[in-house]
């Protein structure tokens, strides 16, 4: 059982990279890569919403949504609600965005500092509802589907962290004026994108 | 901003969703492999565009400013919602291909970001063109990445043979980084360069170490 949650962790983080191999996020992964500190806060707000989110949409889904999950009231049994899937995942999103937003204002007025200003950010990155999606169609257990949340948001801050790294390098060098900016940027996450897929086949 | 036809034509290539604005990246890269999809995935955002900008813009009054974002996105939702049911009832092997990202739509900030900036505080009918516009700027990025990767990965265009590859008793060898998420990214950058290249305006200010020091500096945080 725990070998199963480590390779999917493994998958999650490494194979499988939310931000290179399916590109989800990409908005935020490219505008907020040009300092690492702020890369980190960013990170770690993605990681903490999607294993909230991820586990969250799983309940609901499972639940209400689901083929045959309202069997339980009278002439439930043949309710499909999938079609209202996405409606439910993003609203669970930004509702529960708002609520940890107001939580830690609260309760953490120091973490709200640091990571307060991204938090509205994130109601709309794709990697959130992408996560819940890709939860949602491999039809994850609730304990795969934390797991899988945490693994991704892990590895989505790995690589945001790794490119801000690396931008913070480009300062220096002499790129060609046409280039300058977002479009060395792609370029940069291309060739991490294949650093990256080196990870394939991994099996644990 | 007054003429209709600038405000039409002016994403294009003047102010590019995609190259100029950073907005919407997710999607454009993932379904660029064959231009099938790239051509459907284009079609169901210019729909969810237009019609959640005009939905916007009709409600613009009605809507509270401090709800305002999740009031959008339930109308984007709904809208995705229909384009989604459309597909897999008439492209249901298409729709099986594009996977989660028809759904990732909702997410897609071009069409947040326009809602946003542009039909909450205009007529229907601007708001339309804006939408058309803008998601065909998106559109052009997108078909034109998607044209080279499949014409140079597997020698096909729309899956059909253009350049014979060696494996079918062609001459062409095909470049497999092209069938591979990684140079969705180094194309869309090339993009960017050959746009900029003729277009120098659009070029960033050039950042100094001083900038990184200034407090308050979140680089283009929307």
């Amino acid at each position: 059982m725990l070998e199963h949650y480590l390779s999917l962790a493994t998958k999650a983080i490494f194979v499988e990279n939310m931000a290179l191999a399916f590109f989800l996020g990409m908005c935020s992964f490219l505008a907020v890569s040009r300092k690492v500190e702020t890369a980190i806060g960013l990170g770690l707000a993605v990681i903490f919403v999607l294993g909230l989110t991820v586990p969250l949409n799983q309940i609901l889904v499972e639940n209400l949504l689901e083929e045959g999950a309202l069997a339980w009231l009278p002439g439930g049994a043949s309710v499909n609600l999938s079609f209202l899937n996405y409606l439910v995942l993003i609203g669970t999103i930004a509702a529960t965005v708002q609520i940890v937003e107001m939580a830690i204002d609260r309760f953490a007025p120091a973490l709200y500092g640091s990571l307060g200003v991204f938090l509205p950010l994130i109601a709309v990155n794709c990697a959130i509802l992408g996560g819940a999606l890709f939860m949602v169609q491999r039809d994850y257990s609730l304990g795969e589907a934390t797991v899988f949340g945490l693994g991704s948001g892990i590895g989505w801050m790995l690589a945001i962290v790794a490119l801000a790294s690396v931008r913070e390098r480009l300062r220096y060098s002499d790129i060609p004026p046409a280039l300058r900016g977002l479009g060395i940027t792609f370029i940069t996450v291309g060739l991490m994108a294949i650093a990256f897929m080196s990870f394939s086949g991994i099996q644990l | 901003m007054s003429k209709p036809r600038a405000i039409l034509l002016d994403p294009l290539i003047d102010n590019n969703p995609i190259g100029l604005q950073v907005l919407g990246i997710c999607s454009a890269l993932a379904v660029t492999t064959k231009l099938s999809t790239a051509v459907v995935m284009s079609l169901a955002v210019l729909f969810v565009m237009v019609a959640s900008s005009v939905s916007v813009s009709l409600l613009r009054h009605l809507i509270p400013g401090s709800v305002r974002i999740i009031t959008q996105l339930t109308i984007i939702a709904s809208m995705v919602m229909i384009a989604d049911q459309v597909l897999t009832a008439y492209l249901y092997e298409i729709s099986l291909q594009l996977t989660v990202f028809i759904g990732l739509i909702i997410t897609n900030c071009i069409i947040m970001g326009r809602c946003e900036a542009f039909a909450m505080q205009n007529r229907p009918w601007p708001s339309f063109l804006d939408a058309v516009g803008n998601a065909g700027g998106y559109a052009l990025v997108l078909l034109v990445v998607a044209a080279t990767r499949e014409l140079f990965g597997s020698g096909r265009l729309f899956g059909m043979v253009v350049l014979p590859t060696v494996s079918e008793g062609g001459w062409y060898q095909p470049n497999g980084l092209m069938t591979l998420a990684p140079a969705a990214f180094i194309l869309i950058g090339c993009f960017i360069w050959v746009v900029r290249a003729w277009r120098p305006e659009q070029v960033e200010e050039e950042f100094h170490v001083g900038a990184l020091l200034e407090p308050g500096y979140e680089g283009d945080l929307r």
